[in-house]
């Protein structure tokens, strides 16, 4: 087994039941500590791919690999829970209480509460949200920011080796999604996770990754650092650097 | 007497059958959460179910109660010993309840967990939640204020559908209801109503708070679970208390008299009640009251051990057999069919015709100078009738009588029985089919038509006994043969007279009558 991949696709292709193909013969692997950006438009197939990882649905061929291991011989609910994840509606859980959210998956692995209350408390911490202002609020009473952080906390919470991220600041104002980006990008850093994140925005896909996968109809067209998408001259590749209007790159992580 | 003063002077029996309602109500709807709401659980998880399920669910809603006890009295069901369907009683009002409670809970139920945000469930089950773990922390506490919401509408149903477990001697407040009818008293038919509507009101308010609460998101987030568990602990155990006291039944060594739903049979069972305590130290209970052909099919069923039945009533409703003007014809035919059919036996006739009584307002009658029911006949197509359901139902009831007799109504209404009486009072209808030995007869100051085609069958009124019964305890024979011929028409009249017009206990009306026939001092 080589250690140094934490996820594997091998020739994976995923059909719906009625014959339509979402995914054809996608080849790639993530390093451990390496965050992958899967970038297209919707519909690409992007989200597919994700939940290919953490089994929310299975491969009609070839095989997905989590730590050497299929994901077919996975116990979906032990995989699951080794693998944080941030989905675009956020799915914070309404009835439970923002420090409930983060407690969850600690709570179904048996912590002891106070391990579980503490853990909260210091992940709020981590996101940038005051746990005292906040640890007793409801995500109703969040705004579409803070929610977005206490989402990224609740993957957090059990300290899974790898994160799964969905369009997780998609739906935030511009300028509360830079800040958000920012510190994501600093925490990234910290935490040294394996992390996939799914975009279509290419400039945060160039801010966060450390290699761009680039995603048309179901199908990798480019797999590579950040620099091998503004070089490339696939007309995809050429649309969305085009979209990087000012010309200045926000740069690559180190 | 107006309905305030009523229920003063009454208000223990008023708390007494309100407690009655609200458990039978409590007990169906605990049930009802039992099944309902695993089930539709249930079908979130198998929706190829929901059709079949849903459907069976909305066709039990349609079946009129009536129909349903009848259905439910004959069904022998045990589980360890304790009887768990079928007979009279609350037992069965309950299992109808409940069959009509199911929908909005299930449906509730199952519509609650689909509309969770599909979002939702999807991070659920992303972050590693089992199915269980997923149905108990997300997707049940967000189904709960639609849940709640189905709980509410079976309430209201049941509250307002126990009203009718009266017809089967399952008490509540019916009882009111049915008596008023049965008596024309409007003040009676309120104090059953009256605190019917405010239980219905009451269960609406308090729950719909509940479905607020749960709603805004507070009440759950202290360990949704823990509450859960606990009401359902509560329901369970309210539920399986209620089953175990109303599946006690009839115990072996009382005797259980039965009656029809009207006041001259509730006078006939408790004279039989009456003589039988009298001449014996047996115990006796009275399970009066029951609706439609459920006094037969309790005694058949062996919930009853005797009631009054009517010759022509047995012969044409009960054996479907050919229609005969002979009294003692059908007395033969009938006595004998019931032996080898049911295995129960015709005592004795009592002593009078129950017939049906063709009645017309006795201004009309005088002035149109009516004595027959051809008279009538003559003028009916500018009159209106009215008949209760029984009447137009049964094969010796409308279809032949107005083929015999050649009428043809301007207008044919069909109401409760007791409510022709008033029509026919307040000239709404022209001519109703009554009862002959009706007290309401002479209080209206109607006039019987003579029935001279002799299309009415006889109806005489004959104690029908279980033949195990009458082998357990052979005295119930003579007691039974001492009550032949011991009431005429007239005097049956003033017994019902008694009870409708005066108002007066059936207890003392039939004491006061045993005494005088020397049956007791």
């Amino acid at each position: 087994m080589d250690s140094e991949k934490s996820i594997e696709f091998n020739h994976v292709s995923f059909s719906l039941p009625d014959g339509r193909a979402l995914l054809s013969d996608l080849t790639l692997e993530v390093h451990r500590g390496e965050t992958l950006v899967l970038l297209g438009r919707s519909g690409s197939g992007k989200t597919t791919t994700m939940k290919l990882i953490n089994r929310l649905i299975d491969p009609t061929e070839g095989e997905v690999k989590v730590d050497g291991k299929s994901t077919l011989e996975w116990d979906p609910i032990r995989l699951r829970r080794r693998i944080g994840y941030v989905i675009q509606e956020v799915g914070l859980f309404p009835h439970l209480s923002v420090e409930e959210n983060i407690g969850v998956v600690p709570r179904l692995e048996g912590w002891e509460t106070d391990r579980i209350k503490d853990r909260a408390r210091a992940l709020l911490a981590t996101v940038g949200l005051d746990p005292d202002r906040f640890a007793a609020r409801f995500p109703a009473e969040l705004s579409g920011g803070q929610r977005q952080r206490v989402g990224v906390a609740r993957a957090l919470a059990a300290d899974p080796p790898v994160i799964l991220l969905d369009e997780p600041f998609g739906a935030l104002d511009p300028i509360t999604r830079r800040d958000i980006q920012q510190e994501f990008r600093m925490l990234q850093e910290r935490l040294k996770k394996t992390m996939v994140f799914v975009t279509h925005d290419v400039r945060e896909a160039l801010l966060l990754a450390h290699r761009i996968g680039l995603v048309k109809d179901g199908r990798i067209i480019l797999l590579g650092p950040p620099s091998d998408l503004l070089h490339s001259k696939d007309p995809e590749a050429l649309a969305f650097a085009a979209c990087v209007v000012d010309g200045k790159l926000p740069g690559s992580p180190a | 007497m107006s309905l305030i003063e009523f229920l003063l002077r009454n208000r223990q029996e008023v708390v007494e059958l309100t407690l009655e309602h609200l458990f039978l109500v409590a007990v169906s709807t605990g049930v009802a959460i039992l099944i309902g709401v695993p089930l539709g659980i249930l079908l979130t998880r198998k929706p190829n179910l929901s059709k079949p399920v849903l459907g069976f669910a909305n066709i039990m809603q349609t079946v009129p109660s009536l129909a349903l006890f009848g259905f439910l009295i004959p069904i022998n069901l045990y589980l360890f010993h304790v009887r768990i369907l079928g007979g009279i009683g609350a037992r069965t009002a309950i299992v109808a309840l409940v069959l009509y409670a199911l929908l909005p809970i299930i449906r509730n139920t199952f519509t609650g967990i689909n509309g969770v945000d599909p979002a939702i469930r999807e991070a659920g089950r992303g972050m590693g939640m089992t199915d269980r773990q997923l149905l108990f922390q997300v997707e049940l506490p967000l189904a709960l204020g639609v849940i709640l919401a189905g709980v509410r509408v079976a309430t209201v149903i049941c509250v307002g559908t126990a009203t009718i477990a009266a017809a089967i001697d399952a008490g509540g407040l019916g009882r009111y209801i049915f008596r008023g009818l049965r008596m024309n008293d409007n003040v009676l038919i309120l104090a059953g109503a009256v605190p019917a509507a405010l239980i219905a009101l009451a269960a609406d308010i308090v729950l719909g708070y509940a479905e607020r609460v749960i709603r805004v998101g507070n009440a759950i987030k202290i360990g949704f679970g823990k509450i859960l568990w606990a009401s359902a602990g509560a329901i369970g155990v309210l539920a399986i208390a209620g089953f175990i006291v109303f599946s006690s039944g009839k115990t072996s060594d009382r005797i259980a008299v039965g009656s029809k739903d009207f006041t001259e049979q509730i006078i006939l069972g408790e004279l039989l009640a009456q003589a039988m305590e009298a001449k014996t130290d047996m115990k006796v209970e009275r399970r009066f009251d029951l609706g439609g052909s459920l006094a037969h099919e309790a005694l058949v069923a062996g919930e009853i051990d005797a009631y009054v039945e009517y010759s022509g009533t047995a012969l044409l409703a009960i054996l479907k057999g050919r229609p005969s003007a002979d009294p003692q014809d059908v007395y033969r035919r009938v006595k004998s069919e019931y032996a080898n059919r049911f295995k129960l036996e015709w005592m004795e006739p009592l002593g009078f015709n129950n017939t049906f009584a063709i009645l017309v307002r006795g201004e009309d009658a005088r002035r149109l100078g009516l004595k027959t029911i051809s008279d009538a006949a003559k003028l009916s197509a500018q009159w209106r009738a009215g008949f209760g359901q029984d009447f137009m139902s049964r094969q010796d009831g409308y279809p032949g009588f107005v083929r015999t007799y050649g009428f043809h109504f301007a207008e044919t209404r069909e109401m409760d029985l007791s409510l022709t009486y008033r029509a026919l009072a307040e000239h709404q209808v022209d001519l109703i089919a009554g009862n002959s030995t009706d007290g309401l007869i002479s209080r209206y100051g109607f006039v019987q038509l003579t029935d001279d085609r002799g299309y009415f069958p006889p109806y005489d009124a004959v104690p029908v006994v279980r033949q195990a019964t009458l082998d357990k305890y052979p005295r119930l024979r003579d007691i039974l043969r001492s009550l032949g011929r011991i009431l005429t028409v007239e005097e049956m009249r003033k017994l019902n007279y008694a009870v409708d017009g005066e108002h007066r206990e059936v207890r003392d009306v039939v004491r006061e009558f045993l005494k005088r026939k020397g049956f007791m001092e």
